[in-house]
């Protein structure tokens, strides 16, 4: 028999599976239970990480802790303050203080004054304006994984996008906005999935790893970006950025300044359901997930892995472009440097924490948005680094790539799974 | 002759390969005389100086002067030659193929570049060297740890958390060594962190690699806003170690100051360069080692212990990426910066896989990778009309084009980031 059909030959011990060894056999709720319950944890736990890291770097609690033995209430009280001032403050910058806005409701409703609701809600907006573009950078990672590549290329084409539908945005005078915005996003999608389409064509055809190329690309267009921000696309000034964008390019937005909440959230949701129509849905889309989930089973039923390869990839890099459109048009309505500093990391990390599925995707983007917006006003107000979220975020995404730990740790034992063959070696 | 014995039919087709590499040969030439060629003038030189300024270490000998446009049309001459003959008669060497190309372009480019001015090419050479230490040291981290499949991209990670306690240390007990030590002991300690995720709780190799980048990233940019930034002269201000001259080869003309004149990272780079090659493919450990990563289910048969293998190697690999992270502060400005790396770590990836898996060959890489980022700083001295940031992607596009398979496609061990389990 072929070596892909699963029920009829034995386990190989080189299968990527599920560790079995010395695990318990009884199942412990359903594999739907587990697949919620697991990130869910692996997020709790990190949070109880994070608050390590902070408590364990307060000069105040160190101190308190030094006069343990005479004064242990003092250091426990300690503790919980800075750990709630921290996590309080958490809250409050990614959703807002309840009270104020319960507060603000009240006066509205009494005097129709919006002002100071607009201001209580500007928090949990400025947290959705956030999302967004995680989302749809997170969705072209997925993409990628779908098809057992791994796109690093993202903070690139991110870059790429926003900077051709800034273009695009600034340039053209005159056009009414029904066809100004879509062609500015166009220009951004377009922009990534030709940033993206080059690695994927060289996957495909010359097997050269994409994991390698991605990088190389980010590398062009970090130099590219810095060329154009200096020289042809510089607005007049002295700083390397480009002129802002047309009224007619930008994403309308629900409020009044300074909330920018705008309708790009929406868009990309919309595009998160459009990439599960096309992955599930769709025989294209199949065929992407037939090609990652093992190629050469793929190919041996007759599947172009070829046009899979360039397609996923150039799909992958027009979302991240999308993305990067999507910031420029309805937030900063300008590109400077370091536009996408971050997304990169993040989007991957996304991806993993959301299993490749375009809805896990839109759940782990909410959750990365909320703790970024969240974290700068946990600088501000409670004084702790905003890198802390770095920290947290990277044990969730081991966490949840590492079941086990998290098993280990709440002793819940093994439920048949189906594993998903994240990425691959070098070696095609 | 032989060939003549042998029907038509049956001889070896002409390799597209061959064709391609002679013709991109060729058209390197007339690129060459079409960029560089024209314009010229007949009483035009380029000055190379081959002593740098101020060393007493060295013999001295006079800068190199040349007439521009004779030597741009003899180094066009060479790469045309050199593409006819391959494609008429074939030459073996793949590789010194491409070398010469890429010497005449550079040569050619350069002296381009140096029109009635003085280039300190030696100064260029050395600062290539320098700068390609951390790469190189990234590459043997993934050298080592690739060869018994275990995937480690991580490298940025273990780079910036070795490179923060390697200063923070060596401010704290005023000791270089000391903080050279600890940045090695870090570096195994992050790799094991990564050998136990990726080797006992079977974690995807990828994913464990982003995380530790993640995690890395995040923290050493927290400590350092939280603790170094407030704390400069208590604990990020460690100074760097010194040059150290090696008295009787630094006499040597352009090799001596080149080599000779650095400072303990670089000539501990070097040396485990030439170790890891020699114990990768001369000992009995490292025939073990790529055993485990060709294949382990046979190394298992024979009695290797395969996961205690991967640990070690890991572990190891770790360790060199400390002393890589050692360079950006001890080894280079003596205190520590967010995100100082600047991706050196995944550019230390793409020369392992440029060099194919071999130490020697990631080496070679890497200082392609260290020439280029000297020759854009040079490049904005002079003044080229150039922007500089075109130059800034050249590595890049070369790596891509190298690795299209111009050279071959690379080979990694055939178990890279597969899983093991033992039966």
């Amino acid at each position: 028999m072929d070596r892909n059909s699963n029920q009829l030959r034995a386990a190989h011990p080189l299968d990527p599976k599920e560790p079995s060894k010395g695990e318990g056999r009884r199942r412990s709720g359903s594999a739907t239970l587990q697949t919620f319950l697991i990130p869910v944890l692996a997020i709790f736990t990190g949070l109880v990480f994070g608050a390590i890291v902070i408590v364990a770097t307060d000069a105040s609690v160190i101190a308190a802790y030094r006069n343990f033995f005479h004064a242990p209430g003092t250091a426990l009280r300690d503790t919980w303050n800075v750990i709630a001032l921290a996590y309080g403050s958490l809250f409050i910058g990614a959703f807002g203080n309840p009270a104020t806005i319960a507060h603000a409701i009240q006066v509205y409703r009494a005097t129709g004054n919006q002002k100071d609701l607009l201001q209580a809600i500007y928090p949990i907006t400025e947290s959705l304006a956030a999302v967004t573009p995680y989302i749809l950078a997170g969705l072209a990672v997925a993409v990628g994984f779908k098809c057992g590549l791994f796109n690093i290329g993202a903070e690139g084409q991110f870059g790429i996008g926003a900077l051709c539908s800034a273009f695009v945005g600034y340039s053209i005078k005159g056009l009414p906005w029904f066809i100004h915005l879509p062609l500015a996003l166009l220009a951004g999608a377009l922009g990534g999935a030709i940033w993206g389409a080059i690695p994927g064509y060289l996957k495909a055809v010359t097997g050269a790893h994409e994991v390698v190329n991605t990088i190389m690309m980010n590398y062009i267009s970090y130099n590219l970006g810095d060329w154009l921000l200096n020289g042809p696309m510089k607005a007049p000034g002295y700083r390397p950025l480009t002129p802002v964008v047309q009224d007619s390019a930008m994403l309308p937005r629900f409020f009044p300044p300074p909330l920018r909440f705008n309708w790009g959230f929406f868009l990309a949701l919309a595009m998160a359901v459009l990439v599960y129509w096309f992955l599930f849905k769709t025989t294209l889309g199949m065929e992407i997930r037939a090609v990652g989930a093992n190629p050469d089973g793929a190919r041996y039923a007759g599947m172009n892995i070829v046009r899979n390869f360039i397609l996923a990839m150039t799909f992958s890099g027009a979302l991240a472009g999308l993305a990067g459109a999507t910031q420029v048009l309805g937030i900063d309505h300008w590109v400077g440097q370091n536009f996408s500093a971050g997304y990169g990391f993040d989007s991957i990390a996304i991806a993993l924490l959301g299993q490749s599925h375009p809805f896990g995707v839109v759940l782990a983007a909410a959750l990365w948005g909320f703790l970024r917006s969240g974290a700068t006003n946990m600088q501000s107000m409670a004084g702790i680094p905003l890198d802390v979220i770095s920290i947290i975020q990277g044990l969730v995404v081991i966490f949840v790539a590492a079941p086990a730990v998290i098993r280990w740790i709440y002793h819940i034992r093994l439920a048949r799974m189906e594993t998903t063959v994240l990425t691959r070696g070098w070696g095609r | 002759m032989a060939a003549n014995l042998v029907p038509a039919k049956e001889r070896k087709p002409y390799s597209r390969n061959r064709l391609v590499i002679g013709l991109v040969l060729v058209a390197t030439g007339l690129l060459i005389l079409l960029l560089f060629g024209l314009h010229l003038t007949a009483g035009q030189q380029a000055t190379y100086q081959l002593t740098p300024r101020g060393d007493t270490n060295v013999i001295p000998i006079p800068a190199l002067t040349l007439p521009v446009q004779p030597s741009i049309y003899i180094l066009a001459l060479i790469a045309v030659f050199l593409g006819g003959w391959h494609l008429a008669r074939g030459i073996r060497s793949t590789g010194l193929l491409l070398g010469m190309m890429a010497f005449c372009f550079v040569a050619a480019f350069l002296t381009w570049a140096t029109i009635g001015q003085t280039l300190d090419l030696v100064g260029m050479l050395n600062t290539s060297m320098v700068r390609a230490t951390p790469i190189a040291l990234a590459a043997m981290c993934g050298v080592i740890s690739e060869r018994s499949a275990v995937i480690n991209i991580g490298l940025e990670g273990i780079m910036l958390t070795a490179a923060m306690t390697a200063v923070v240390s060596a401010t704290l007990t005023h000791n270089l060594y000391i903080g050279l030590l600890v940045a090695m002991l870090t570096g195994g300690v992050v790799g094991a962190i990564h050998a136990v995720l990726v080797i006992r709780f079977k974690v995807d190799q990828i994913v464990s690699g982003t995380a530790v980048n993640i995690i890395g990233t995040g923290a050493t940019n927290f400590v350092s806003a939280r603790f170094l930034e407030t704390n400069i002269d208590q604990l990020n201000n460690s100074g760097t170690f010194p040059n150290i001259t090696i008295p009787l080869l630094v006499k040597i003309p352009i090799v001596g100051p080149v080599l000779f004149e650095n400072n303990l990272i670089f000539y501990l780079t070097v040396l485990l360069v030439v170790v890891l090659y020699v114990v990768l493919f001369f000992t009995p450990w490292g025939l073990r080692s790529r055993a485990v990563g060709e294949h382990p289910k046979a190394a298992d048969t024979l009695g290797i212990n395969v996961y205690l293998m991967r640990y070690v190697n890991v572990i190891l690999g770790g360790v060199l990426a400390g002393i890589g992270g050692a360079y950006f502060t001890i080894g280079s400005i003596g205190r520590f910066d967010r995100q100082m790396t600047n991706g050196k770590g995944f550019i230390g990836l793409a020369a392992m896989i440029f060099g194919k898996w071999n130490p020697i060959g990631a080496y070679g890489a890497s200082l392609i990778f260290g020439f280029a980022d000297s020759l854009q700083v040079k490049m904005q001295i002079l003044g080229i009309p150039v922007p500089s940031e075109f130059l800034g992607m050249a590595p890049y596009l070369v790596t891509m084009i190298v690795l299209a398979g111009v050279v071959g496609r690379a080979r990694p061990p055939a178990a890279d980031g597969q899983v093991y389990e033992k039966q």
